[in-house]
């Protein structure tokens, strides 16, 4: 009997172990991203982050700014949000309420599909397909712009906004909208004045969350936004943004250098970036749900 | 009138817009199917890659890709199923728990490309294993780790408290409760779940470019502390590094389509045992 109550303790114990493990994952990256910027932020200081010119490597001075990376990331993110709205909104109204239920059945797993795409592959697509179309449509010298990066970003939030704002236009009881219908509403009225504005929190909390996942993106944007490290607003600039340049430059640094130290402070603005979207889009979502 | 004009052109909107979504993404598929066929043959998928990629097949990748999720599943598996066990059978509401729910989220949150530098600076570095098999592994089971918590903890909850209950008042221990009367219904679902994980780690590139793999590496791994050369990354590097990108294309379409045959397979089957599992079990 004793031996059976230590082993259930063991057990006990170690799953607790076990699931305590996530904790310190989240810790560590922070020790292990915030490290590394620390160090820049006391040897050459952190007011060097602030400047507008990213020159990493140069003959006379090297300029640590961020102000271009974060454009750049900002510049494709907002476009990306101006296509991933309309889109990913319409069809989860679509998707929800207008489709019929054979339609549903096959449309849902098909766009969970795109989620599956490995983001390489969308990348290559994008560099194949939709740069050659954007030079060519918008007579460009170059098709690989801020433009294009935010397409193929907009491609890959769908799946996530429609996921999730499906989910909130669905749970909306269904006791309002036989409301509004009886009151004599159409089926549009009641989905644009009713069942949306009911489910928007959710929605709002999708679209957060799907652009968290878009700030965080790095192989499709490195492939076709072209990398050039300039503060500019618009669309049809290349543009780079910060999950890029890290993925690009630090396979070339010195460990050590501040060179290298600086792409872990690129790093810790898009973590904290990420991590704040997340957050308030996590508040939303559970404040939605309890009421 | 003009208003049911209006409903009507609204609804074609929405619809226009889901469909277009469904175009584009049969469009990905068909275009990396339809010139990516040509290039698929015995030898592109059993021999070395010679001259920098540009000849050969793609043997070294495929192998390293596969070698990267193995590792990654042994130790993100049985991590994220114990975690799960743990917060749907163990863990009471407080204060504890809502802290491993928030750092669940977070992780779930942080861009791979992040999870890249945290296993480059602790993996890599602190731990001086090297860029290497066993340091992206540890990394990308850190990036899954919370799908694969989520949906087993969900498939955790689908088992009724009846069969719980029912054992306890048998008097068996709680622990024994678990292993005789909720895994057994539970594991297919959290499998499940699971593969889901297996296509990410497989399509990601950003965290294993910083910590494992290897640009051209026309040979097999011998060791869990060696390089390996990876499907995307493999993908990545011809379609833009290569000196000769035009010439490289079939190359870069059979890379690319064996690359999306082994992810949507594995998710495919996901989807597919998920439905089985459903309609299987009715409680």
């Amino acid at each position: 009997m004793m031996k059976a109550a230590g082993k259930e303790r063991a057990i006990k114990v170690t799953l607790f172990a076990t699931a305590s493990t996530s904790i310190l994952i989240v810790i560590g990256i922070f020790v292990f991203v915030g490290k590394e910027a620390g160090q820049f932020a006391i040897e050459p200081g952190a007011k060097e982050l602030l400047g507008s010119r990213w020159v990493p490597v140069s003959f006379q001075k090297e300029s640590f700014g961020l102000l271009p990376l974060i454009t750049g990331s900002l510049l494709v993110t907002f476009l990306a949000s101006l296509l991933t709205v309309p889109f990913g909104v319409g069809s989860s109204v679509y998707i929800s309420e207008l489709a019929r239920p054979v339609e549903r059945e096959i449309l849902k797993p098909f766009i969970e599909i795109l989620a599956g795409i490995p983001s390489v592959v969308i990348g290559f697509f994008g560099l194949v397909v939709l740069a050659p179309l954007i030079k060519a449509v918008f007579r460009l010298p170059t098709g690989l712009t801020a433009l294009a990066g935010a397409v193929l970003l907009a491609l890959m939030a769908i799946p996530t906004v429609i996921s999730i704002s499906e989910d909130a236009i669905r749970s909306v009881p269904e006791s309002y909208k036989a409301a509004s219908l009886a009151l004599g509403a159409s089926k549009m009225q009641t989905i644009w004045r009713v069942t949306v504005p009911a489910a928007l929190p959710g929605i709002i909390a999708a679209v957060m969350l799907g652009m968290g996942r878009v700030i965080g993106e790095t192989m499709a944007v490195m492939m076709v936004t072209g990398n050039a490290a300039v503060i500019t607003a618009s669309p049809f600039d290349s543009v780079r943004t910060m999950t890029a340049t890290i993925a690009a430059e630090m396979g070339e640094v010195p460990f050590g250098s501040d060179h290298y130290r600086a792409l872990f402070c690129v790093g810790i603005v898009l973590l904290l970036a990420t991590f704040g979207l997340n957050m308030v889009a996590q508040k939303v979502l559970k404040k939605y749900r309890m009421g | 009138m003009r208003k049911a004009r209006l409903q009507k052109a609204t609804y074609w909107l929405m619809r226009a817009a889901t469909y277009f979504i469904v175009f584009v993404i049969a469009s990905i598929i068909l275009k990396v199917v339809w010139n990516g066929l040509g290039v698929i043959s015995w030898e592109f998928l059993t021999t070395m890659p010679r001259r920098s990629g540009a000849e050969g097949g793609i043997l070294p990748a495929i192998v390293g890709t596969l070698y990267i999720v193995l590792g990654t599943m042994a130790v993100a598996l049985p991590l994220g199923m114990a975690s799960a066990i743990y917060l749907s059978e163990y863990a009471k509401q407080g204060r504890f728990t809502r802290t491993i729910r928030l750092a669940i989220v977070t992780l779930a949150g942080v861009p791979s490309i992040v999870f890249g530098l945290f296993g480059l600076g602790l993996f890599v570095i602190f731990l001086r294993f090297g860029a290497s098999l066993i340091a992206g592994c540890l990394t990308l089971a850190c990036m899954i780790l919370p799908i694969i918590i989520v949906s087993s903890e969900e498939a955790l909850r689908a088992v009724p408290r009846s069969l719980r209950d029912g054992s306890l008042a048998l008097g068996a221990t709680k622990w024994q409760t678990i292993r005789k009367n909720v895994l057994p219904y539970s594991i297919p679902g959290m499998l499940t779940g699971s593969i889901l994980g297996v296509g990410r780690a497989a399509g990601e590139t950003a965290p294993i470019l910083l910590t494992v793999a290897a640009f051209y590496l026309p040979k097999l791994p011998k060791s869990i502390f060696d390089q390996v050369m990876a499907l995307p990354y493999h993908l990545y590097i011809l379609a833009t590094q290569h000196p000769d990108v035009a010439k490289v294309r079939p190359m870069q379409y059979g890379t690319a389509l064996v690359l999306l045959v082994l992810v949507l397979g594995v998710n495919l089957v996901a989807i597919l045992l998920r439905v089985s599992i459903r309609r299987r079990q009715r409680w």
